[in-house]
Order: C-alpha cells, then structure tokens, then sequence
C-alpha cells in the first residue's frame, strides 16, 4: 500500500511565520512585477485590438511579416513566431477603423512581401468598447465568484473562516497573476476563466482543513492538549488529502499545459500556478486561524499574558486549554 | 446486507443505457464550437440612434407635407439631437392651425416648446416611443441579418440579440468570412433618386447644394491601377422608390458585356410608383443609390411600366449575388457596426481537436495509472467511476445540446483531474478509519459518511465558479463553464453514488471481509 504523510507530525503552527514571510513576499514580488510592467498585460479582449494568427506556407522571417504588415498602415503590430516558423501572430493595436474585409487584406499583404502564399487561421478583431466593457466584467466576475465563496464559507463555518478564506484566495489570484506578469503572458478572457476556477477549486483543501479543525474541536481539547496542537493535528490528518486531490487536478493541468497548444498555453499556465498555490494557501490559511484565535482571546481576556508556551517555541497553548474535556473552544 | 441494491444497480443501468443513447451516433451528437470547426464568430452594435433620427425625419417630411397641404407656410423642418423635430414656419398668421396640424399629425410626439412670437414649434418623441423604436431596430435587424443568413446558405447558424442593442451572429464552418461580414453588415438600403440636371456638381461643392438636394458619390475602382476615384452628383434629397418596395431581385448576365447585373422587380406599389416616376421624368437621369453611395445613373429612355430596374455597375458574380440577397431580405432599419469578431480557420480548429483529443487521453492516462498504483483495486473502482463520469459528461453535452469549445475540452481535462478528487477523499477517509482500528465493513460506511459533507463543500464552490462564469463569459468560455459544471455535477453520481456500489457489492456481501483493497 502506498501512502504519504500516514503519520505526519510537521509543525505547520509554530512555523507559520514563514508562511507569513512567504506569502507577503510572493504578493509583493507579483505586485511589484505587475507594476513594472505597467499594470497587467491586457490581451485583446480587454483593450481591444486586433489579433491575425497566420500560416505561410513555407518558413518566412519575421522581416517579411514586418514588411507585409508595414503596407496596410494598420499601426506598429506586434509580430511574434508561433509554434514553427511558418506561423505568425500578429497583435495590432486597438483602431477605430472598421475590421472591414481585414483578413483579405492582411492575406494578400503578406503574401505578396514574402512571396509565400497565406492562410489565415485564427482573426480576432474587438472594437475599444467591447474591451472596456469586458475589464470591468471582468473585475466584477472575479470579485463576484469570492463573495460567492465569502458567502457559502460563512454560511458553512463562520464569518471568521470566510474571510480567512477569501484572504487565502486573493492570495493565490496574486500569485498567479504575478507568475502571468513575470511570465509576459496575457491576461485573456480563457486566463480569466482559469482565475475564477482556481477561486472555485483552491477553496476546497481549504474548506477540508477548516472541517478538521471543526471536527476535532467538536471533541475537545484532550488534557494537555493546546490549540496549537489541535490545529496542527487537523493540517497533518488532512495533508495526504490535500495533497493528492490537488496532485491529480495539478497532473491534468499540467497535461493541458504540455499538449493542450498555443491557444490554451496561458490558461493552463494559470491554472497550474494556482492548483500549486491553492494548496500552499490551505495550509497556510489554517495556520492564521491559530492567530486569530490568540488575537480574540487576547482582545477578549484584556489580561497580560493569556497564552502560555509550552512545548516548542510559537506553539501557544491557550488558557481554554485547561478547560478540560468536552469543552468545544467556541461555538462552531 | 446493504439495502435496495437491486434497485441501485437498475439506475445505473438506466443512466448508462440513456447515455449511451443520447450519444449515438458521437460524430453527430455533439456540436462543435466556432473554435473547433471553424467559423465567424461576430458581435453587431446596432446604431438605434439613426433609426430613430430616420424615423424623426420621415415625420418631419409628413408633418411638411400636410402643411404645405393646408397652404401654411413653412420655413424649415429639421431635426435636433436624436429625438426632436423643429418646426420654423413662415409666419405666425395661422398659427393655430399649425399647432393643431403638427399635434394631429405627430401623435408619437410630445410638444415641448411652442413660441408664437418665434413661430415655432418643439416636438420631441415619446419616451416610450423612443423605446420602441430602438427596441424595433434591433428586433427588425435581427430578423433581416436572419434572413440573408438563411440566403446566404449557413449550416445551423446562430443569430441571437445580445444585450440592449447587440446582435451575436455565430457562423460555423464559412469559408470565406470577409464576404460573410460584409453581406451581414450591409444596411443595404436601396433608393431611386433624381439627379438634379440645373445644378453642375463641381459648382456645389464649392458653393453649397441648392435646398432639397445633396450630393452623393459614386465610386469607381480602376481595374487596371486599383485606385479609386469618386465622382460627385448632385441629386434630389427626396427617394421616389425604395428598397422597402421590392418583390425580388436576382442576378442576370448581360449578354452583350457578359457582367453580372442586378434584376429588380417592384412589388405593385413600387411597379405604379416606378412608373410614374419613369412617365414624368424622361429625358432625366434616375441615380440607383444603395447605403448612401451611387451604384449608376442610367438616363430614363422613357415611361417603364414593367415594375423591373436593373442595377449594374461592374460588379463580380458574388458581389452581384450578394446584392440580390440583401435586397431581397430588406435593408437594416439602421446601420450595424462590427465591435467583434473571431475567425478561425477549418485548420486551426482541426488541429484544436487533435490537440484537445491528445490532451484527454493524456490526462486521463496519468490519472488513471496514479490511482490504480496509489489506490489498487480501489482505485480501478474510481477509475471506472471517472470513465463513467466521462460518458455522462459527453451525453449530458449531447442531451442539452451544449457546444464543445476548446475551453470546453479544457473542462474536460480538468473534470478528469477534480472527478478523482472525490474518490480521494473518500479512500483517504477510509484509510484513516482503517488505521483507527474499524472493521472494514465499519471503515467504509464512516468513510462515505463523513466525506459525504466535504464533498459537497468542494461540488459546492466549484459550481459557483462556474455559474458566475457562465454568466459572464463568451462563446467558448461559457463552453468551458458548460463541461465543468457538467462534469463536477456527474461526479455526485459516479464518484459517490456508483463508487459505493461498488464498494457494497464487492466488500458488504454474506461473506467475512477482513481486507480492502485501497
């Protein structure tokens, strides 16, 4: 029988420091990437633009493409290899003109300066207010899929657990819209879609770690028993849980990302960033529930010191802790 | 001895039977997105502002006309902004009855202003008639982009209003999209105008056209240096006949240049209306106007009482055919606007598939082979759950006749990836009551049991997920929150109700067990 983690005893509470340090770190160093790159890398259907996916039909420099495309006059396109060298993709700014009979003559255009004949494979043309629309969507999709979240978690635990949640949420949403911004790749509606899907998935070891705590809780503290422990105790039982259902979603992605093409490449890219980071920030969010907890009964016993030390350093053991059996922290 | 598992075994018999069903033959059952077989994707911005402008103008000549009719004298009628109508009259002598003419005249107007002293009048549309209006426009486009589409011959297009004034028109498998747009695109509104023979078009443009008259182009693309030139005419505002008045229309040859030329037979009203128009103005030329630019202007030999015309001007076979269809099919009540649109080509869209059918198997391979080592016999349970799974998802697909996108195919690849989860879930749980010393019997019911709730949680925030992304995507986006949904909702099914069938069967017979599998 193959097992991991059958009796894993790591001391996720004590070092949740790190987590902290991490976590923080990781948010900054995406927002700090993304303000570099002067805000997100918006892909056409947020600014609007145009995007001509072509296929010569032998190899072509892209000096010949540049060429072909200088003649229409249809502003300074970005021009990048797609796959093999015989395909192009060509991203043109966003226009008021109309696509009007644009494939035509983008076809005929880069036939002529390279002498090859032209497929067009893939036009995408999105007028300037049909973008603008979309980022705001956009904005109001993601936000509307964790108050979703927000809501069905308070509901299930509690107001505390939701927001712990949707903290550990944005987290991965940041994360790997930085991964994206470091990447250069584009923010499209199919990356949108990955984005809230991670929303939707990441919640889930978080949701299994907090239903352990509850659970475990529901017993009580044994004697000697600190919250600490309780805590680490839930992370460590649900670990394997955790990490194998992620490990299979992480499996399928990184197929999508492997053979899945062009096309698919930045969505699946995203949702492997964010299945990895969704499962660090399940541990993670469990952790910051051990410092809520000491913060309220701090607040709550307005006393010196409520929490004692014992056992390894940062392993608090609260005062309920001597409370006895049968004796459920606070309310579920 | 597990309860009703006869009754258990039937409806998964039945799911897999219906499924089965709604998906045979597969090749055409499942439709195909744009993205997989090629096609137009177009979103149309409907200019309801020009309808509504056209439709103040067309009162504001009815409104002239029965004044001039009770011999009020009228200075100017025009219009202001989108909605409003200006009269300025001659004099204040009948003042009155002018009121009461433009009141009687107009009833879709609310009079906003009325100024003896100034002698004039301020009409503005109705509010709920400017809705209507807009709201016909869009509606009426619909119907005409339908209607050229149909005769255009498109397999199972999709032409549907997007928002308040957006028409979505999606076009699978169409070769030849840049012809597609602009048949599509076409106002297509065709008019039969005077040219005005006193006035010399270089003269109005430098001086000003007279009163009622205006210039339009006709352009002429020189075959041999394929530059264009515009040549200006000068023609009478008024349209004597319109496209509105056309039976059919239909593609001719010359027989003496062999060009493709136009045939146009008027309905009855056209045919009198044609007729006296040809009848009073021989000698004249008759400008062919279509969406403001002029097409020819043959002189009028004399009276032409057949109700036919023929539009040419050096058109090609498909230009030509084209023509004939939006005529046919009417104009648009006001202009459409491409604010986007996605083409793909029938060989991205193959290759999309292949890569798509690559990615499944892929996956599929990876998870199963994962779970049969990590899980044995267990996981082959799980992982002829996930084919199921699988088989649901597809027929369901089939059954709603829900689009296959690339995004879609993604979903399915995910779906494999999540699908297991639950077994995960389950098995681990198991394991670990196994561990606190149950029997096996006893470890499986608390594993289905006490996962039972985390497993909802997880189908739970997934779907959420996916409903706000249906809601908010496009085309293949809403395809990718199509096969999730779909394939979590099935996962309920296989991954729990026949996963523990299974279990029941194999581990909850008459027999001791005292080993699992898992």
């Amino acid at each position: 029988m193959f097992q991991i983690f059958v009796n894993a005893n790591f001391d996720f509470v004590g070092k949740r420091r790190w987590f902290y340090i991490g976590s923080v770190g990781a948010v900054a160093l995406a927002l700090l990437s993304i303000a570099l790159h002067g805000g997100l890398n918006y892909g056409i259907d947020f600014t609007g633009g145009g995007l001509i996916q072509v296929r010569y039909d032998k190899p072509v420099k892209v000096d010949d493409v540049r060429r072909g495309l200088d003649e229409l006059k249809l502003g300074t396109g970005v021009i990048q290899q797609f796959g093999d060298p015989r395909e192009y993709l060509i991203r043109l700014p966003p226009a008021e003109q109309n696509a009007e009979q644009l494939g035509a003559r983008v076809r005929d255009a880069l036939a002529k300066a390279a002498g090859a004949s032209v497929e067009v494979r893939r036009l995408e043309f999105v007028g300037p207010q049909v973008g603008r629309d979309l980022q705001i969507q956009a904005l109001y999709a993601v936000l509307a899929g964790m108050a979703g979240i927000l809501i069905y978690v308070a509901i299930r635990f509690d107001f505390r657990g939701g927001l712990i949640a949707i903290l550990a949420l944005a987290h991965d949403v940041m994360v790997t819209l930085g991964a994206l911004s470091v990447s250069s790749l584009e923010m499209s509606l199919p990356v949108l879609a990955a984005l809230l899907t991670i929303v939707g998935y990441s919640i889930n070891d978080t949701i299994v770690v907090f239903d352990r705590i509850r659970e475990s809780r529901g017993r009580g503290l044994r004697r000697g028993q600190g919250l600490a422990d309780l805590i680490n105790g839930a992370i460590n039982q649900t670990l394997s849980r955790t990490i194998l259902t992620s490990f299979t979603t992480f499996l399928a992605s990184l197929v999508l990302l492997v053979f899945g093409g062009e096309v698919l490449r930045d969505f699946a890219f995203a949702l492997v960033i964010g299945v990895v980071t969704g499962t660090y920030s399940s541990v993670a969010a469990a952790a910051l529930v051990m410092d809520w907890e000491l913060w309220t009964m701090r607040r709550r016993s307005k006393g010196p010191a409520t929490a004692t030390t014992r056992g390894g350093a940062g392993r608090a053991a609260p005062k309920m802790a001597g409370k006895g059996n049968g004796q459920t922290a606070r309310k579920p | 001895m597990p309860r009703r598992l006869g009754l258990r075994i039937a409806l998964v018999a039945v799911v897999v039977a219906v499924s089965v069903w709604y998906l045979y033959p597969p090749g055409k059952t499942i439709n195909l997105g744009l993205d997989l077989q090629g096609g137009i994707h177009l979103v149309l911005g409907v200019d309801v502002d020009k309808a509504l402008e056209a439709q103040v103008e067309r009162a504001g000549d009815t409104v002239r006309a029965e004044l001039e009719k009770k011999g009020i004298g009228v200075t100017r009628i025009e219009r202001r902004g989108t909605s409003e109508l200006v009269i300025q009259l001659a004099s204040a002598q009948s003042w009155d009855a002018a009121v009461a003419t433009a009141s009687e005249v107009l009833g879709g107007f609310d009079r906003k202003e009325a100024d003896p002293a100034a002698r004039r009048i301020v009409l503005a549309l109705k509010p709920r008639e400017v809705a209507t209006i807009r709201d016909l426009a869009v509606r009426q486009g619909l119907e005409t982009i339908r209607n050229r589409v149909d005769q255009f011959g498109v397999a199972e297009p999709s032409i549907q209003q997007q928002g308040e004034n957006r028409i979505l028109v999606q076009l699978p498998g169409v070769q030849d999209p840049d012809r597609a747009k602009a048949l599509i695109g076409k106002t297509a509104l065709l008019e039969f105008k005077l040219v005005d023979e006193r006035t010399d078009p270089e003269t109005a443009l430098r001086t000003g056209v007279p009163d009622g008259d205006e210039i339009l182009y006709q352009r002429r693309v020189d075959k041999e240096t394929r530059q264009e030139r515009k040549i200006p005419f000068v023609v009478q505002k008024k349209a004597y006949v319109t496209g509105r008045d056309v039976a059919t229309a239909r593609v001719s040859i010359d027989q003496n240049t062999s060009e493709p030329y136009v045939s146009v037979d008027f309905n009855a009203a056209g045919a009198k209306a044609f007729a006296d128009l040809t009848d009073a103005n021989v000698g004249r030329r008759l400008a062919i106007v279509l969406d403001g630019s002029v097409h020819s202007a043959p002189q009028i030999r004399e009276r032409i009482p057949s109700g036919r015309a023929q539009i040419t001007g050096g058109f090609t076979t498909p230009e030509a055919t084209d023509l004939a269809i939006v005529l046919r099919a009417g104009a648009l009540p006001a202009p459409v606007q491409v604010l986007e649109e996605r083409t793909v080509g029938p060989s991205l869209g193959a290759d999309s598939i292949r890569k798509g059918f690559v990615s499944t198997v892929a996956a599929a391979l990876a998870v199963v082979l994962f779970m049969l080592i990590y899980y044995r016999l267990s996981g082959l349970i799980a992982d002829v759950a996930l084919g199921l799974n699988l088989l649901l998802l597809l027929a369901a697909m089939a059954g709603f006749h829900a689009t296959l996108t690339l995004p879609g195919i993604a979903g399915v690849v995910l779906t494999i990836g999540m699908a297991v989860d639950t077994n995960i879930l389950i098995f681990e749980r198991i394991r670990e009551e196994l561990r606190s010393g149950k029997t096996v019997r006893g470890a499986i019911e608390a594993g289905f049991a006490r996962a039972f709730r985390t497993v909802i949680d997880t189908h739970v925030t997934v779907l959420v997920s996916a409903a706000i992304l249906y809601q908010f995507g496009t085309g293949p986006v809403k395809g990718f929150a199509v096969s999730l949904a779909i394939g979590i909702l099935a996962s309920l099914f296989t991954a729990v109700f026949f996963t523990r069938l299974v279990f029941d069967l194999t581990y909850m017979g008459s027999r001791r067990v005292d080993r699992i599998s898992i």
